[in-house]
C-alpha cells in the first residue's frame, strides 16, 4: 500500500480549441468558468454543464464535465429538473441573451424557486449566431440586422428581473473583468440560484455595427441604469433541499391505495337503470350522486357517474348520469334515462334531450317551477317548501334523488343511509336522505 | 383468485386515480405538469403522493418548463411522467422532439378535450390521436396507448412505463376527460398492483449506440460513473454535434428502426371476433364503451358482429388489424373527432369499405349510435 496523492485536476477542458470568431468573448468567460472549477476542485463527472441555442450553446462540448445540450430559452428547466432529481450534482447553465428572452419565465421562476444552479449569461447584445438580430438586451438605439435604423426597445435588465424575484446570488460584469473567476466561484458555492449577466463583445456583428468597444462596455451600462457588480446577495433555503425538508415527515408513508367499499345489502335491479339529476353547479351534484353509486356499490351493483358542467366552478349548470347496473358495464352516454330529477332551472336548461327521449315507463321528478315541462315520462312534482325544514340549496341533489330512490327502489333505501352516514358531512346528509324519502313516501 | 363465495370487492374510482397508481408502481420517481382542465386532477394527485416514495412533483411556470424539467430529471435517473390535454400537448411539442432526439424516457398523458386552442375544457373528445403521433418536427415515431376503462387506465399506465423504458422513448397515454374523471365502480382485484421493471442502466461509456439500427443502448445517469453528454442536435454515439451524413443517417435511422423493427412487443388490442361477420366494428378510448355494448345486444338480437378495441394506437398495430379483416367486409370506425384514425384503418382495409361514425359536438357517440351504423 502506498499513500494515495490527490492532486486537484489541472483543466476541465478538452484539448479542442473553441470554435468563436476572433475577439469574441464567450472563450475568455468559458476560461474563467474553467478556473472556477479548478479553484473548487469539483469532480467532473458530478458537474453538468447545460446550455442553450446559439453561440453559447456550443459550450458544453468544450468541457470534460457532463452535458445537457438543449433547446433555445429552456436550459433553465433542465437544469432544474437536473438538479431536483439528484441535488448532489453541481449543475452550471451557460446561455446568452437571446436564451434570456425566450426563455424569461424560466428564469424568473428558477430565481422564485431559488433552484441551487448557476446561470452564466453570455450576454453579447444580439443574436450572433443567426445574423446579428437584435435580442431583449439590445441597447435602445442599438443597430443591428433586424433593427436597421436603431432598436426602439427598452432593453432587458436580466439582472433586476432575477434579483427582485428572489435569487440567492446576482452579478453583472463583463468577460474582462479580472475577478471573473472569483465571482464564479462564489456563486456556485451560494446556496440557491446564481445569475452572472457577463457581457461580451460580438465582434462579428454588434461590435461592427455600433463601434462597441471594451472601454465603453462599462460606461455604457451605468448609462443605461445597470450597475455592473455584486448586485444581489441573500441566504436562502436552495429549493432542492427545501423541498426535501418540507415532504420529509411523509416520505415513506403508504400512498393512496384501493378503498373498496363493503357490501352488506342486496339489490333488486335485474337491469341497468340510468338517472340523471340536473342541477346547479355549487350544488354538490356529483357529490350527491356519488353517494347514491355509493349506496349501489354497497348493494352489490355496478355504478359510474358521468359529470358535465362548464369551466367555472360555482355558476351554471350542473347535470350528472349515473349508470347503476347488475353487471359491469362500459362506460356510455346515457340517452334515455329512467329518472330524470330537475333541481334547478339551470338544470332544466340542460334537460331538453332527456326529457323528449324519455317514455312513459319512465320518470321526472321537478321543482315546482317546472312542472309544466313536456315529456312521455311520469312526471312528479316535489315542492321543497313542503318539507318540515328549509332544504339548503347544497342538499337538493341528495334530496331528490333519495326520492328518486324512494319511488323506484333498485337498492335498500337502508344502504343509502349507511353510506350518507359513513361519509363527510354526515349529519346533512343523512337528514336530506330522510327528507327526500318523507318527500317521495308521504 | 376471487372465488364467488366471497363478496366482491369493488371501489369507486377515476381514471385519473388508476393512472397515478399505476405511475406510483410503474416506479415514477418525477412528475411536471401545469394546471389544466381536464388533466389537473393527476398533477394535484401527484403532488400529493410522489413525495411519498421520496419522488419529487413539480408544478412548473408552464408546460414547456414542466416537460423540461422532465426531461432533465430523466437524465439524471429519474422516470418521469407528465400530464396536459391539447392545448399544452401544443407547447409540449418542441420537447417531445428533443426527448426523441436525446432518447429520453418519458410518459405523456394527454387527456383530450374538445379542440381546437381552448375549445371546450370540459368536454371529451378524440381529437388529439393524429396529433399526438405527429407532434413534434422530423416525423419520428413514437409510442401511444390509449386506455377504455379504468381497469385499462392503470396497466396501460404501468406498460408505458415499460416501454418508454425499453425503446427510450416518449410514450403517450392518451386518454380523455371522460375515461379520467368519470368515477366508475372498479372489481378491485381486477388491476392487481404490478411493479414495474428497473431502468436497464450502465455508468460507463457513450450515451449512444445504433448498432445493429434497432438497438437499444441502456441509459446513462448525471453523477454515475464517468461524465458523458446529450444534445438535441444532430449527434454521433458520445453526443457530440455532427453533420458527418453517415453518422447522421446511422443515428435517425436508428430512431425509426427501434420502435418499427419491434411493433409486435408494442401491438396491442383486445379483439373479440365472431367467425363468418361480415362487419366489425374497430374503436379506442371512451368510445369503446359504446362500441362493446353495442356489439353485445346487436349480437343478443342474432345479428353477427366483430369488435376490436386498439389499445396502442402508434405503431398503427398493423397485423392485428389485418388479421380480423380477414373475411370482414365492412368496417365501421366510431370516434370523437371526424375520421383521423379511420384513414389509418382504410389503409390496412385493402379496399374493404369503412364507415366512420363520427361526432365533433362534445357529446359521447352513443350504442344506438353504432349499432345503426352496424345494421
Amino acid at each position: 500500500m502506498s499513500a494515495i496523492t490527490i492532486t486537484p485536476i489541472s483543466t476541465f477542458r478538452t484539448e479542442d480549441p473553441y470554435p468563436f470568431c476572433p475577439g469574441c468573448g464567450h472563450g475568455p468567460i468559458l476560461d474563467r468558468l474553467n478556473e472556477a472549477m479548478i479553484k473548487l476542485d469539483l469532480d467532473p463527472t458530478k458537474v453538468v454543464i447545460v446550455s442553450d441555442i446559439g453561440c453559447s450553446g456550443l459550450s458544453d462540448q468544450y468541457f470534460v464535465t457532463s452535458a445537457f445540450h438543449g433547446l433555445h430559452g429552456r436550459s433553465t428547466t433542465y437544469a432544474t429538473g437536473i438538479k431536483l432529481a439528484n441535488p448532489d450534482l453541481e449543475v452550471v447553465v451557460i446561455m446568452g441573451d437571446g436564451g434570456t428572452g425566450i426563455g424569461g419565465t424560466h428564469l424568473i421562476s428558477a430565481a422564485r424557486r431559488n433552484i441551487g444552479i448557476t446561470v452564466i449569461v453570455m450576454n453579447n447584445l444580439n443574436f450572433g449566431m443567426t445574423g446579428g438580430q437584435h435580442s431583449t438586451t439590445t441597447p435602445e438605439g442599438g443597430i443591428t440586422s433586424t433593427t436597421p435604423l436603431g432598436n426602439l426597445e427598452h432593453p432587458l435588465d436580466i439582472c433586476a428581473t432575477v434579483g427582485v424575484n428572489g435569487a440567492a446570488y446576482v452579478y453583472r460584469g463583463t468577460s474582462f473583468d479580472r475577478d471573473l473567476a472569483d465571482r464564479f466561484t462564489a456563486a456556485m458555492r451560494k446556496p440557491g440560484f446564481a445569475l452572472l449577466d457577463v457581457w461580451d463583445l460580438c465582434t462579428a456583428y454588434y461590435v461592427r455595427s455600433n463601434k462597441f468597444t471594451r472601454a465603453g462596455m462599462e460606461d455604457s451600462m451605468r448609462s443605461w441604469g445597470m450597475e455592473p457588480g455584486l448586485l444581489y446577495d441573500r441566504e436562502t433555503v436552495e429549493y432542492s433541499v427545501g423541498y426535501r425538508a418540507a415532504h420529509a415527515a411523509i416520505v415513506g408513508t403508504p400512498v393512496a391505495g384501493a378503498r373498496p367499499v363493503p357490501v352488506g345489502y342486496a339489490h333488486t335491479l335485474d337491469r341497468p337503470m340510468s338517472i340523471v339529476v340536473a342541477g346547479s353547479a355549487g350544488g354538490k351534484v356529483r357529490s350527491a350522486v356519488r353517494l347514491v353509486a355509493l349506496g349501489g356499490i354497497r348493494s352489490g351493483l355496478w355504478a359510474a357517474q358521468r359529470d358535465d358542467y362548464p369551466v367555472t366552478v360555482k355558476s351554471g349548470h350542473s347535470v350528472t348520469e349515473l349508470w347503476l347496473a347488475p353487471t359491469e358495464m362500459p362506460l356510455t352516454a346515457v340517452t334515455n334515462p329512467d329518472v330524470l330529477a330537475i333541481i334547478s332551472s339551470d338544470g332544466y336548461k340542460k334537460a331538453g334531450p332527456y326529457l323528449a327521449a324519455m317514455t312513459a315507463e319512465d320518470l321526472v321528478l321537478t321543482i315546482p317551477d317546472h312542472r309544466d315541462l313536456e315529456t312521455q315520462a311520469r312526471v312528479v312534482v316535489i315542492d321543497p317548501k313542503s318539507a318540515p325544514n328549509r332544504i339548503p340549496k347544497t342538499s337538493m341533489g341528495l334530496v331528490y334523488l333519495s326520492a328518486a330512490l324512494a319511488i323506484t327502489k333498485p337498492y335498500p333505501l337502508d344502504a343509502l343511509r349507511e353510506t350518507a352516514g359513513a361519509g363527510s358531512f354526515a349529519e346533512i346528509n343523512l337528514e336530506a336522505v330522510e327528507t327526500g324519502i318523507d318527500l317521495a313516501t308521504g | 383468485m376471487k372465488t364467488s363465495t366471497e363478496a366482491p370487492r369493488r371501489e369507486y374510482v377515476d381514471g385519473a386515480t388508476a393512472i397515478v397508481r399505476g405511475a406510483l408502481d410503474a416506479g415514477c420517481t418525477f412528475f411536471a405538469g401545469y394546471p389544466i382542465t381536464p388533466a389537473s386532477g393527476i398533477l394535484m394527485a401527484m403532488m400529493r403522493e410522489l413525495p411519498k416514495v421520496g419522488g419529487v412533483a413539480m408544478q412548473g411556470e408552464d408546460e414547456i418548463a414542466s416537460m423540461g424539467m422532465c426531461l432533465g430529471a430523466a437524465m439524471s435517473g429519474a422516470k418521469a411522467m407528465t400530464a396536459t390535454s391539447g392545448p399544452g400537448i401544443s407547447l409540449y411539442s418542441e420537447s417531445i422532439g428533443l426527448a426523441i432526439m436525446g432518447e429520453v424516457p418519458i410518459v405523456i398523458v394527454d387527456v383530450q378535450r374538445l379542440g381546437p386552442a381552448t375549445g371546450g375544457a370540459t368536454t371529451a373528445a378524440q381529437g388529439d390521436v393524429q396529433f399526438v403521433r405527429w407532434g413534434t418536427a422530423g416525423g419520428y415515431p413514437v409510442i401511444v396507448l390509449a386506455p377504455s376503462s379504468v381497469p385499462e387506465s392503470y396497466s396501460l399506465t404501468v406498460k408505458a412505463f415499460e416501454l418508454a423504458e425499453r425503446f427510450r422513448c416518449p410514450v403517450f397515454l392518451l386518454t380523455d376527460k371522460e375515461l379520467a374523471m368519470t368515477l366508475s365502480a372498479v372489481d378491485v382485484d381486477e388491476y392487481p398492483a404490478t411493479r414495474g421493471a428497473e431502468r436497464l442502466e450502465k455508468h460507463e461509456g457513450l450515451p449512444y449506440s445504433w448498432e445493429p439500427a434497432d438497438a437499444v443502448e441502456p441509459m446513462r445517469r448525471y453523477g454515475e460513473g464517468d461524465a458523458f453528454r446529450f444534445t438535441g442536435s444532430t449527434h454521433d454515439e458520445g453526443a457530440y454535434i455532427t453533420k458527418n451524413p453517415a453518422k447522421v443517417a446511422a443515428s435517425n435511422e436508428h430512431l425509426v428502426a427501434k420502435i418499427e423493427a419491434h411493433c409486435d412487443e408494442i401491438e396491442m388490442v383486445d379483439v373479440d371476433l365472431i367467425s363468418g361477420a361480415e362487419t366489425i366494428v374497430v374503436s379506442y378510448g371512451v368510445t369503446a364503451g359504446a362500441a362493446r355494448t353495442a356489439v353485445e345486444r346487436l349480437r343478443a338480437e342474432g345479428i353477427s358482429v366483430s369488435n376490436l378495441v386498439v389499445q396502442s394506437l402508434w405503431p398503427i398495430p398493423e397485423s392485428a388489424l389485418a388479421t380480423a379483416f380477414e373475411g370482414v367486409e365492412r368496417i365501421i370506425v366510431p370516434e370523437l373527432n371526424m375520421g383521423l384514425y379511420r384513414r389509418e384503418v382504410e389503409r390496412i382495409a385493402a379496399g374493404r369499405e369503412v364507415i366512420g361514425v363520427n361526432r365533433i359536438d362534445g357529446g359521447l357517440i352513443t350504442i344506438d349510435e353504432i349499432m345503426e351504423a352496424v345494421r
